[in-house]
């Protein structure tokens, strides 16, 4: 039977491989977001929390259970990701399928930060930027959202700029292992 | 000449060439003193009067020896020939001379000179007027110039990147050394910067012990520690350029520069650094002492002449003599004695000064009057203190009039430096830049001892200020010899006296500036050009405002400095620019219908970032027109697919979503059913139309908005501002869902037929009638279906997930093309709604109002939105404003071109008798005839009228008849079939 068939945001792009260095895509199952209304912030926490075992996160942060994990995305607004939503928000939250409105991405390996200080102006360092620290900001000129999670940085961008996002990234990828290189 | 046994450069050979001539230096390096060690001291020609110019510094502040290096496209024009390190292959030639560095034509200029002085050309070329811009500017810049660019696009590789710290040290100087030990070992997290390859700054340049060991091997083992600690950051070859607001700094890192073959590293590297708190110890710059032709080639600062005998093992002529105003000369003299070059004489202007050199002819209360020599420095004049003449030869002159502290970055912030008279120069000004210390030379403490004391301190206090114990490291011992001197800033007598080498002005020059009133020092520098060249005045500023003080009678406080501003040194554009280069300058946005468009031959338009096809081309269509008429034509007679994902969609959702969209909506939307589509108009606060499109009520409590392709981020901000500024107690939540759906519109009469081939239910007018929207599944997938029309067809946009959108663009295009159809792109989009009169941006482009659009009644008169008040205004309401029309040929010209404007038959197409503009035009293969949207002075009364269009750009003129915008179907009979 004649069926539609899907393509991931990063087939053909990725992986990228520069020294140590290794950008991925990550393929999260479903995303949604999750925005709490007026007043019901605490009540969708103990919904997540009672039904999947993760809270809404505060401000630059994520929270996470297993691969599960729900990251903040702004002003009341977090992306639930790895699994399917199965706590019932009606009337607390609005609830949006963004499955396929992303690419999401994993840079991993000794010097990942020194790769993302070439796009991104926020202080990525492990001291400033800890495990489950997630943070909206710009790659270039593109708007992401840069989290540290299972021992990389993972970032997301639209869907639709998915080759400049990973062009970016490989050719800071590339100065930064030519530089390694000279020692 | 190199002197065996000095220096602390390595012994390797390095090849290079320069000016053609293959030439072999010495690993360590840099071309000037290569050139230097091979006795080339002829190394440029000056600006204006291409008088011939040697190495005057051995640093940064270099204003003479500028040089191309490298070829054709990777050529670098303006590189400090006393910062460009030496590697094997490097090539550089001499800039500014013609046919040869040696030989100049334009030297002539400098024979010219007694015409040219300050406030020559603004004197000059003021008259006849026109001839300025066509004949003076042209040939001043041909004779004036540094070097040149290539022409071709730079293929060198830059790069940008930011960095944060804790404290931030620039300088790796005794003080900046010291600071980075201290605020390090106090646990802060601290980078240091250093200009030079290697850290140590003016240790490496002198002859003298720190703890009983060589001050350059006590940097060394200080630099090791330092790169040994994990929270210090170590950056050499990079120039802290700029401080600006909240602890950000600029700075240049040069990657490659001194590299033969870069390999992937970028040449370049622009940071931005966040520092908590910074130490600035950017060290001291010796200025020089104007005499009458102290820039010959030979003739260089004695501080410089001394770091290349001491650091590069270099000396400038077998036969040298030191001139100076301060025991600091002296050391020169002491220095190059010990090397065994022969100093002729120590000359110090100082009646009692006392020979600090060691055994060297010394000639106190003496001035040096006059250089010798062209191409080189050959003698020197001296002027007894009883005034008696002598004259020495010598082939180096080195000069101190003392040391000016680096004080540039302090101002960048708009502090003023302050003077202090007893060192005879400016020091910055407390809290000049704020969170930044100052210590050792850069704040006027010039002994080795006082740069470790103070650098020390003030690291130490940057990481106590910052919440961290500060720590001070154990202070060695070093040279404390007291650092005096009396002013000279120039010495009387003819001829001209040299300030600022690069810009070639002389102490006549500003003396002039002040005769002729310029007395202000910001205006003597506009009018002298003083410190305006590459170099910013590094060398001269100081001695010229001294000049302009004395010229003007006032003191030097009274009269001030300039304004120092970023960068420090020069910075390429490609490095601030870097990655911007070709498509780098804006992401590109690409539909998921992409690659197969591609593939299908379509031509890429640009809207915003999104790349859109513009048509697709078949087999035997020569030109865009043809692929557009057919598609057209197909669209209307069979069925078109295209794929309009780039259109902005935003899911909304709450109980108020309904008031939400009538208050951020001119008509109402809260009685859309669910199950429904409507049409909706926007308006800015200000009255005018904001946006147009469709909402769609999916359920009870979703809504999905669509927005146009250009104003999906203004849109978005929009609601974001209405809720947050307005609406803060509705309960309404809305996210972008633009990237999430491909959608496609399916338009003409067999679109029904299409659609029920591939859904999974089939649809019937009657389920799905004209503006309906549902859930459907299309081959196996979930799908939004939208009975909308933009080409005035029956058609529909189906919306499914993105990881469909390529498999599902390639289906309904063959099952399209199966049924006499297929894909349409932008082209055909436009015409099929210019047809129809539909709007876009070219219509609603800011400056019109529903009113204008014939869209007057859709602004509810039973609620209230945003724009409604402002777009109330009589003079948005005036009959006589411009209104939409159509407009179709009707003389011999039948051409119809957006951008033309409209005048009554008879008028003269002036501006005085404009009646409106086209918007947008076309040819209209289903009327057979062009077709226009047009603004005009009450347009829709004019109906039938005669108006005359002309296009002054392409000198078109078309008589036309004012038509109704809607050319085709007016009773949209076809939509609802």
């Amino acid at each position: 039977m004649d069926r539609l068939t899907a393509v991931s945001p990063g087939a053909d792009l990725l992986p990228v491989r520069q020294g140590a260095l290794t950008l991925e895509e990550v393929l999260p199952g479903e995303i949604t977001s999750i925005a709490p209304f007026r007043g019901q912030r605490k009540a969708v926490t103990q919904a997540l929390l009672a039904a999947l075992g993760v809270g809404f996160p505060e401000a630059n942060c994520l929270t996470r259970k297993g691969e599960l994990r729900c990251v903040w995305m702004g002003r009341d607004l977090a992306f639930l990701m790895g699994a399917r939503l199965t706590a019932d928000l009606g009337g607390l939250a609005a609830v949006t399928d963004q499955s396929d409105g992303w690419i999401v991405l994993k840079l991993s390996g000794a010097g990942a930060e020194d790769v993302l200080a070439r796009l991104v102006p926020a202080d990525l360092r492990a001291a400033a930027f800890p495990e489950g620290a997630a943070i909206r900001t710009q790659l270039g000129h593109m708007n992401v959202s840069v989290a540290r999670t299972g021992g990389g940085l993972q970032i997301m961008g639209f869907r639709s700029m998915a080759r400049t996002l990973v062009q970016e990234i490989a050719d800071a990828m590339a100065s930064v292992a030519a530089r390694a290189g000279a020692g | 000449m190199r002197i065996e046994g000095k220096g602390r450069i390595g012994t390797a050979p390095v090849d290079y060439v320069f000016d053609g001539v293959r030439r072999r230096g010495r690993v360590g390096d840099t071309l000037a003193s290569a050139l230097m060690a091979d006795g080339e001291m002829l190394l440029g020609r000056s600006f204006k009067y291409h008088r011939p110019r040697g190495v005057v510094t051995a640093d940064s502040a270099e204003p003479n020896a500028l040089v191309t290096v490298g070829t054709g496209a990777r050529a670098e024009p303006n590189t400090r020939a006393t910062v460009q390190e030496l590697y094997p292959g490097l090539e550089a030639r001499s800039q500014n001379r013609w046919p040869s560095l040696g030989f100049d034509l334009m030297g002539v200029t400098d024979l010219a000179a007694p015409l040219l002085g300050a406030g020559f050309y603004y004197k000059t070329f003021m008259w006849p007027k026109s001839f300025w811009e066509k004949l003076y500017e042209p040939m001043i810049r041909r004779a004036a110039g540094l070097g040149a660019l290539f022409g071709a696009h730079n293929p060198d590789r830059y790069e940008k990147a930011y960095a944060f710290c804790d404290v931030l040290v620039i300088g790796g100087g005794p003080a900046g050394l010291m600071a980075a030990l201290a605020a390090g070992q106090s646990g802060a997290d601290v980078i240091l910067c250093d200009e030079g390859p290697r850290l140590g700054g003016r240790l490496l340049a002198e002859d003298e012990t720190i703890d009983g060991r060589d001050a350059a091997v006590w940097a060394q083992e200080t630099a090791e520690q330092l790169r040994a600690m994990d929270n210090v950051r170590v950056m050499t070859r990079t120039t802290v350029t700029g401080a600006f607001d909240q602890g950000t700094f600029a700075a240049l890192e040069r990657v490659a520069q001194h590299l033969a073959d870069p390999g992937g590293r970028p040449l370049e590297c622009f940071w931005r650094i966040a520092a908590k708190r910074s130490v600035l110890c950017a060290g001291a710059l010796e200025r020089h002492i104007a005499f009458r032709d102290n820039d010959r080639p030979g003739v260089m600062m004695a501080g410089a002449m001394r770091a290349y005998l001491n650091h590069w093992g270099v000396a400038a002529g077998q036969s040298v003599a030191v001139f100076g105003n301060n025991d600091d000369a002296h050391r020169t003299a002491r220095d190059m004695a010990a090397a065994g070059v022969h100093v002729a004489a120590l000359i110090d202007a100082r009646h009692d000064a006392q020979n600090l050199a060691g055994n060297v002819p010394f000639y106190p209360g003496f001035q040096v009057t006059r250089a010798h020599g062209r191409k080189r420095l050959e003698a020197i004049t001296l002027r007894a203190p009883d005034g008696g003449r002598e004259s020495i030869a010598v082939q180096a002159l080195g000069v101190s009039g003392g040391w000016n502290p680096a004080v540039h970055l302090t101002c960048h912030m708009n502090a003023r430096p302050v003077w202090r008279d007893d060192i005879a120069t400016f020091v910055p000004r407390d809290g000049a830049v704020p969170g930044m210390r100052v210590a050792g030379a850069a704040r006027g403490a010039f002994t080795t001892m006082t740069c470790l004391t103070d650098g020390a301190e003030a690291g130490r206090a940057a990481a106590q200020d910052i919440g961290f114990k500060g720590q001070s490291p154990d202070l060695p011992d070093a040279e404390d010899a007291p650092y005096r001197l009396r002013r000279l800033w120039a010495v009387e007598g003819k001829g001209r006296a040299w300030l600022d080498f690069q810009n070639d002005v002389t102490v006549k020059d500003v003396r002039q500036a002040a005769a002729e009133n310029y007395a202000s020092v910001e205006h003597m520098k506009r009018y002298t050009t003083q410190g305006m060249a590459t170099d910013q005045g590094k060398n001269s500023n100081v001695q010229a405002l001294a000049i302009l003080a004395d010229a003007t009678g006032r003191d030097i406080p009274e009269t001030g400095t300039t304004t120092f501003r970023p960068p420090y040194t020069p910075v390429a554009i490609a490095a601030m620019g870097a990655g911007a280069q070709g498509h780098g300058f804006a992401p590109q946005r690409f539909t998921t219908s992409h690659s197969a468009s591609v593939k299908m031959g379509a031509p890429m338009v640009e809207a915003g970032l999104w790349y859109r096809s513009s048509f697709f081309p078949r087999e035997g269509e020569r030109t865009w027109r043809q692929s557009c008429d057919r598609e057209v034509r197909m669209v209307r007679d069979a069925v078109g697919i295209c794929d309009v994902s780039t259109l902005g969609k935003i899911d909304l959702q709450g109980p108020d979503v309904g008031a939400f969209l009538d208050f951020v909506y001119a008509n109402r939307f809260s009685t859309l059913r669910p199950g429904r589509v409507r049409y909706g108009l926007m308006l800015r606060e200000d009255g005018h139309v904001m946006d147009d499109g469709t909402t769609a009520r999916l359920s009870e409590n979703q809504w999905v908005m669509t927005t146009t392709t250009a104003a999906a981020g203004e849109v978005m901000r929009h609601l974001d501002w209405v809720r947050q500024a307005f609406c803060a107690q509705m309960n309404v939540r809305f996210t972008s869902v633009t990237e999430a759906w491909a959608q496609f519109a399916i338009a003409g009469p067999k679109a029904r037929d299409l659609l029920n081939g591939m859904l999974d239910a089939p649809i019937d007018n009657a389920s799905f009638p004209y503006m309906a929207c549902g859930e459907v599944s299309v081959l196996g997938a979930a799908a939004r279906l939208f009975r909308i029309s933009f080409s005035g067809e029956h058609a529909y946009e189906i919306a499914v997930p993105a990881r469909y959108g390529a498999s599902l663009f390639e289906k309904l295009v063959e099952r399209a093309e199966a049924m006499g159809g297929g894909a349409y792109g932008m082209e055909a989009l436009n015409v099929l709604r210019i047809e129809k009169g539909h709007i876009t941006h070219a219509e609603i482009h800011g400056r019109t109002t529903a009113f204008d659009i014939g869209f007057g009644r859709m602004v509810s008169a039973q609620k209230d939105c945003i724009g409604k008040a402002m777009a109330a205004r009589p003079g948005l309401m005036d009959p006589e404003r411009a209104q939409l029309v159509g407009l179709r040929p009707i003389g011999a010209v039948k051409q119809l071109v957006a951008g033309a404007h409209l005048f009554a038959p008879e008028a003269k197409p002036v501006s005085a008798a404009d009646e409106g503009y086209i918007t947008s035009a076309c040819f209209s293969p289903t009327l057979g005839e062009t077709r226009a949207l047009a603004f005009l002075a009450n347009g829709r009364a004019r109906h039938g009228e005669t108006i005359k269009m002309v296009d002054h750009l392409r000198g078109l003129t078309a008589v036309c008849e004012v038509t109704d915008p809607v050319a085709f179907d007016p009773d949209g009979g076809r939509l609802r079939g």
